[in-house]
């Protein structure tokens, strides 16, 4: 058997180095005006990001910041879906805004395939993935999830006041992804840590960064050489084993794609999961009607992804365009936050509020055109499983102190802290 | 009698799933997770309102109702 030296030390960059590519001045502290200096690292912004982006809507509608080395905002539906589907003249070469630009050449793989792909790179990279994120083939872990979160609720054993999102919603996603890419469960926290770094240490001194995201590659590289030392089934053996055009993936792209899925595996889903908890919290008529009737809880959940969609993604401007008013330059980001075009009056009916039975509801919450989150099958799963447990469980429960909720900054937001006192 | 037929446009479908979520008697889903309509199309009268709650839920804008066939 030919010795699969793609993993060897001598067949990957070395990780700890300047990397090519550009990097901008970081620029923190308050924003002078939203339309012309906005940043989604504030915390006014991860206080409410809602009021900001209505007002932008009105007033812009496309802001702009020469924060992140330049970047754009739309806040309109339309907008942010033209942009989404544009892949012509929109990058995904990097999705998350910072102050770093990767080399042009990486287009059109990316870092993270197929997330940071272009077409016709893209396609194939996306094609490898999608029989294993099926609405079908993620069913096969709803009964392991099921008995997760009830395992999760038995711990609070007796306790009035409990943290939703740390001791509840922050957990299933990690667990869920763990068992999917065949890594020890007891390393979940450490997962939080690497999401935490990739989307929130965004304004790191740029070697700081480096040296954090090299731990989350050489973690991965770990993993995959225990998987060849013991292979078994899961996505991590099976992006190994994988092949594009009769090749097996560079190891780049596997440990590129493994990085992918354990981020965005983990601290999007938890936040749509801590999010729609926090709203439950807070209106005890919702949490009573899904209780008496846990038959629109399909809809309530699709309700509760428009209004709380958790996720923003950027692309890079590829060259010079200009797209309604704004003239964007070339290597120019632009943030779509979804959350704003769920958010935007033009597209739906009392968009400001949250309606549970709302039954058309053409949310954004996922992404639009080719890029459409890859595990929003899954996510359902894991939304869907861990609020019918938490309602079966548990009675009646209300935000023990609402000051101490915290929401995360940057492109994926939902609640770090969320204590609640529930009555079982 | 009219009859109303359900089409979805593959270059459009992104695999969103809500059509077969939400009228699982009339969609199905492929191995990659894309959109299909199960049988010829034709949707019985008793299931018409689901196809529609399927086309105005589709955030691709992927499905046609065509009427009258």
């Amino acid at each position: 058997m030919a010795v699969d030296n793609r993993f060897a030390q001598d067949h990957w960059e070395k990780r700890d180095g300047e990397s090519p590519g550009r990097h901008s001045e970081i620029v923190t502290g308050p924003v002078s005006d939203w339309a012309s200096d906005f940043s989604h690292m504030e915390p006014e912004w991860a206080a409410d990001p809602y009021s900001i982006q209505d007002d932008l809507r009105l007033r812009c509608p496309i802001a702009h910041t020469a924060r992140f080395g330049g970047a754009w905002l739309p806040t309109s539906y339309d907008d942010i879906a033209a942009i989404a589907h544009d892949t012509e003249h929109f990058s995904s070469r990097a999705i998350i805004m910072g102050n770093f630009r990767p080399p042009r050449e990486l287009a059109p793989i990316g870092g993270s395939p197929p997330i940071t792909s272009d077409p016709p790179f893209h396609h194939d990279a996306r094609k490898l993935l999608l029989p294993a994120f099926t609405k079908t083939a993620v069913s096969t872990f709803e009964a392991p999830t099921r008995a997760f979160c009830h395992s999760l609720i038995d711990a609070f054993d007796g306790r009035v006041i409990v943290d939703a999102a740390a001791e509840y919603a922050h957990q299933i996603p990690m667990r869920v992804i763990a068992d999917m890419l065949g890594f020890p469960p007891e390393d979940g926290p450490q997962f939080r840590e690497f999401a935490k770094n990739t989307l929130e240490g965004i304004n790191l001194p740029p070697q700081e960064r480096v040296t954090r995201m090299s731990a989350l590659f050489y973690y991965l590289l770990a993993q995959v050489h225990e998987h060849l030392e013991r292979p078994r089934e899961d996505l991590t053996t099976f992006l190994i084993n994988a092949e594009l055009n009769g090749r097996k993936l560079d190891v780049s792209h596997v440990v590129g794609t493994m990085t992918l899925l354990l981020i965005a595996g983990t601290d999007t889903t938890a936040s749509a999961i801590g999010a729609s908890l926090w709203h439950l919290a807070k209106n005890p008529r919702d949490r009573e009607r899904l209780i008496n009737e846990p038959e629109l809880l399909p809809l309530a959940m699709e309700e509760f992804l428009r209004a709380y969609a958790p996720v923003s993604m950027a692309r890079l401007v590829k060259q010079d365009v200009v797209f309604g008013e704004a003239e964007m330059k070339t290597d120019d980001w632009v943030l779509l936050p979804y959350p704003a075009a769920n958010r935007d009056p033009a597209q739906f009916d009392r968009a400001d509020e949250v309606i549970i039975d709302r039954d058309v509801n053409r949310h954004a919450a996922f992404g639009l055109g080719i890029h459409r989150c890859v595990g929003s099958h899954l996510a359902r799963m894991e939304l869907r499983v861990a609020l019918e447990v938490w309602l079966e469980r548990i009675a009646s429960f209300c935000l023990a102190d609402a000051s101490a909720v915290s929401w995360s900054a940057g492109q994926v937001r939902g609640p770090h802290t969320l204590p609640v006192s529930i009555r079982r | 009698m009219s009859q109303v037929k359900l089409q979805i446009d593959v270059g459009l479908c992104q695999g969103n799933g809500r059509c077969y979520d939400l009228a699982p008697d009339l969609f199905g889903d492929d191995k990659e997770g894309y959109g299909k309509v199960l049988s010829d199309g034709v949707v019985p009268l008793e299931k018409e309102d689901d196809a529609r709650r399927a086309v105005l839920n589709c955030p691709e804008h992927a499905i046609r109702l065509i009427e009258g066939t």
